[in-house]
């Protein structure tokens, strides 16, 4: 063995140093990916302000969205409040049966019955939304709502917002079956230990306990439903006005968005760039929320760590 | 004081309440299960008999249309009983070595960066956020953005390149969490062990912890890549339901996909599309389900006990 | 604990008639504003074993990780003072810490083979200092030296993972010593194993000082007793805000400072009334 000591630096080889950017920029992609997002949708939007047909006041205050008309309208209320309204009948779905499953899964379920129904949940998340689409409107529509609700149209906002709400059961459950998970496993063995059955621990310990994270769920889970394309799209139909009458059908902004650019809309017209600023529209409802979702969620992962 | 007979079962966990309670909870996890058996199935008796037997036109007739192979081969047709998925199926293979072969580097790289190399400061934590963000960005807003970027102002028109680059960034926060996750899951004291032998930093990672955490990457981009082949409303912008009904030829080419196919037929009126697009269903659900197995396998198999 | 003063003149031995391979000269390692262990003075020896001993937060596991610079992976460690590594100052800013890792190498507390076969986990560590020449011979020198050879030689390609807990920080020692560096820094190695696996890497300890200078951390002094030829004695202080620091109390040859200890700490430690 040699006792010459060399402890100097080595120079960094050529691949090294390219394999290093290369991965470094991979990740500097995420910012770049946000910024094309926010900057097509906004020039094609400010396209579509600055055009004669309309204007930003109509744009707000229409009520009719015909952008593929001989005389075009375009109004976003109606599909603002088709949108929330479809999301709200998910909400009202997703909400309880994902809370309630979350519960189920994490204070009252062996770990076998776990090991089972959570992949049954993935698969659930991972059905193409085109065939919850299908399923709406050739199942639900038909032997469901159909039957219970007299009056209710072929497309329509029930079998819609109903099939929305199932697609997005399996975030809520697993979301808040990750809260409630995270609750320090003192606060439950102090609750059974003062003579807490399993329902009072849960309702009342657990579920405030991880009260945060439920709602990052919920918040999630109305950010997706107002996002949801292909289920609307097939199932809800498109009726242009203001309508809040359920068994009708409905036109949601992602719905419309996809309705326009099916239709010829060469690029540079009005009705192209009505597409972006329906989409950032839709971008800015579901970043904000996505946004409120992240900083809940954050905090209450700060209270248990 | 209690008695001794409240200690039994019967008296608290009995109580009608708990056991409401309880099966308020049932029911729930009931619902979302007993959902997608019924959506199965309904899928199932309305699609499989154009996929694996003879086709039964009308009440009388019994009729064979072609065989259940011609679905996967023929060219699509305005016969709901000759339309086959031929040219769909080809797009989605298609946008599948696309989005691997683009995601995978992109994916991993960021990943690797992210979890071994970035530097705890604030740029690092904007991108965290960005991804964060991205993964709830609605899938049509990148198609809107997949339309101006790259059929537009890149140039690739209304292709299978633009629609498999589309699906790359649609997928790709996925994929980083994904990997980022399986880096985690490898323990400080590989990275440590290896440099303690004079490995560089570089090396400590390249060839010891990301080798250790292929697999788990591996699951991540498979479940990215079900999900994208799932995707229907960012290829609408890329042209892919105007009526496509050739076999895509180079990266350049017009395409259509599964789930843009199925959307297609469904929006047809007569009843025997239903058993068209069912059946279109059925082999979307087939290759999940066969992605998600591999998925799972790999996990199970290279899930490692450290 | 109260009324021991410490007084630098009496706390080392003063021999200096054999090699130095470490001289560390007032070392401080602090995490941010906490400091891990303060004021360190001493000499190492060439091919001798030198264990380090003390109550757990002592800081004996944070300053061994300083003498091959693995706390630099620590963004928020600061070693101050001076580490001599044959004459040369290993945070001497020219100095690469991969050579030094290279020079020095470390078995851990936790037997940690890399997840592949165990002639990998040998060759891992010659192929990135690009000593593949006779790449077979060297594993299985390595492995003989560690003496594991007989037991492994027949399933060289079996997966590291399988081996017990003894062989695998045997494999761990293998694999440090195949890249022939000239000191070996073990931290706690026994601390996972069973008492025979302990033995055996005692036992190795004794046959591996022939060639390398060891320095171990161990919290078991009877280990100290047994393996070691000097021996350093580290406790912890409470600061004035309520944190601990680590300080060298005593360091001699490990025959003094069992039979006949100089400071009364170091007396009350090893009879085991604290620690």
């Amino acid at each position: 063995m040699s006792n010459e000591l060399e402890l100097s630096r080595k120079s960094v080889p050529l691949i090294e140093k390219f394999v290093k950017n290369f991965i470094k920029l991979s990740a500097f992609g995420a910012i770049l990916i946000s910024i094309a997002i926010v900057l097509t949708l906004s020039t094609e939007a400010i396209n579509f302000f600055q055009s004669p047909e309309v204007t930003l006041k109509e744009y707000f205050t229409a009520t009719r969205w015909t952008p593929t008309f001989k005389n075009p309208e375009y109004g976003v209320l109606p599909l603002i409040s088709s949108t929330l309204y479809i999301a709200t009948i998910a909400c009202l779905i997703s909400f309880p049966i994902g809370l309630f499953s979350a519960i189920y899964l994490s204070e009252f379920a062996s770990k076998r019955t776990r090991k089972i129904i959570k992949p049954v949940l993935e698969l659930l998340a991972g059905v193409p939304t085109v065939v919850f689409g299908y399923f709406a409107l050739n199942w639900i529509t038909p032997n469901i709502v159909q039957k219970f609700i007299p009056g209710t149209g072929v497309f329509n906002a029930i079998s819609a917002g109903m099939a929305v709400g199932i697609m997005i059961v399996p975030t809520i459950a697993s979301i808040s079956d990750d809260a409630l998970n995270a609750v320090p496993k003192g606060l439950k063995m102090g609750a059974f230990a003062l003579g807490s059955t399993k329902r009072i621990t849960a309702l009342k310990i657990m579920l405030p306990a991880a009260i945060s994270g439920i709602i990052a769920s919920f918040i999630l889970g109305f950010s997706r439903a107002i996002g949801e394309t292909m289920i609307v799209t097939i199932a809800g139909g498109q009726y242009p006005e203001l309508n809040l009458d359920p068994r009708s059908a409905m036109y949601t902004i992602t719905s419309s968005i996809v309705n326009v650019s099916l239709g010829d809309t060469p690029h540079g017209t009005t009705a192209y760039n009505a597409l972006f600023a329906l989409g950032i529209t839709l971008f800015l409802m579901t970043f904000i929320l996505n946004l409120a979702s992240d900083y809940i969620s954050r905090k209450y992962r700060k209270v248990y760590e | 004081m209690n008695s001794i007979k409240d200690l039994t079962k019967t008296n608290k966990e009995k109580a009608p309440k708990e056991i409401i309670f309880l099966c308020v909870l049932y029911l729930s996890i009931s619902i979302a299960i007993i959902t997608l058996m019924t959506l199965i199935f309904d899928i199932l008796s309305t699609g499989s008999n154009r996929l694996f037997s003879d086709y039964e036109v009308g009440l009388v007739t019994k009729q064979q249309i072609n065989n259940p192979q011609d679905f996967l081969t023929s060219l699509d047709s305005r016969d709901p009983l000759k339309a086959g998925i031929g040219p769909a199926f080809v797009g989605t293979l298609w946008l599948m070595i696309i989005v691997v072969f683009t995601t995978f580097p992109l994916g991993t790289g960021a990943a690797i960066y992210l979890e071994e190399f970035a530097p705890k400061n604030k740029l690092t934590r904007f991108i965290e956020l960005n991804l964060t963000n991205l993964a709830g960005v609605p899938s049509v807003i990148y198609g809107l953005m997949g339309l101006a970027v790259f059929v537009r102002l890149a140039g690739f028109g209304r292709s299978v390149l633009s629609g498999g680059l589309t699906l790359t960034l649609l997928i790709l926060p996925v994929v980083i969490v994904a990997s980022r996750e399986a880096l985690k899951a490898v323990p400080d004291t590989i990275r440590q062990g290896a440099l303690a032998l004079g490995a560089t930093k570089f090396q400590a990672i390249f060839r010891q912890v990301v080798p250790s955490a292929i697999p788990g990457m591996v699951t991540g981009m498979v479940l990215g890549l079900s999900r994208a082949i799932g995707e229907t409303a960012p290829l609408i912008f890329m042209g892919a339901l105007t009526y496509v009904n050739y076999y895509p030829d180079s990266p350049l080419s017009g395409f259509t996909a599964i789930p843009i196919q199925v959307y297609n037929w469904i929006g047809y009126p007569q009843a025997e599309w239903k058993n068209t697009s069912s059946a279109g269903i059925i082999l979307l659900l087939v290759m999940l389900l066969t992605m998600n197995s591999i998925a799972l396998i790999i996990r199970n198999k290279f899930e490692k006990d450290w | 604990m109260k009324g021991v003063t410490l007084n630098m003149e009496n706390k080392t031995s003063s021999k200096i008639d054999l090699d130095s391979v470490f001289s560390v000269k007032n070392v401080s390692v602090n995490y941010g504003d906490f400091v891990a262990v303060k004021n360190v003075s001493m000499e190492m020896y060439k091919n001798k074993i030198t264990a380090f001993i003390g109550p757990s937060g002592c800081g004996k596991s944070t300053l061994i990780r300083s003498f091959n610079r693995m706390n630099d992976l620590v963004p928020s460690a600061k070693v101050s003072g001076e580490i001599l590594y044959q004459g040369i100052n290993l945070y001497d800013q020219n100095v690469d810490p991969v050579q030094v890792r290279r020079r020095i190498g470390m078995v851990f507390q936790k037997p940690n083979p890399f997840p592949k076969s165990i002639k990998e986990n040998i060759a891992f560590g010659l192929r990135v200092n690009n000593m593949t020449d006779n790449l077979d011979d060297r594993i299985e020198k390595a492995l003989t030296q560690a003496a594991l050879w007989d037991e492994v030689k027949k399933d060289l390609d079996k997966n590291a993972l399988d081996l017990s807990g003894g062989q695998q920080q045997r494999l761990c020692i293998a694999r440090t010593i195949a890249v022939e560096p000239d000191t070996i820094l073990m931290d706690e190695p026994c601390s996972a194993l069973d008492p025979v696996a302990t033995k055996k890497i005692e036992d190795l300890m004794q046959l591996l000082v022939n060639e390398f200078s060891i320095l171990i951390v161990t919290h078991n002094m009877h280990q100290a007793s047994r393996v070691s030829d000097y021996c350093a004695f580290f406790t912890t202080k409470a600061t004035e805000d309520g944190r601990r620091t680590g300080e060298l109390v005593e360091y001699n040859d490990t025959k003094t400072m069992f039979t006949n200890p100089i400071q009364s700490l170091t007396e009350e430690y090893i009879s085991g009334r604290f620690g």
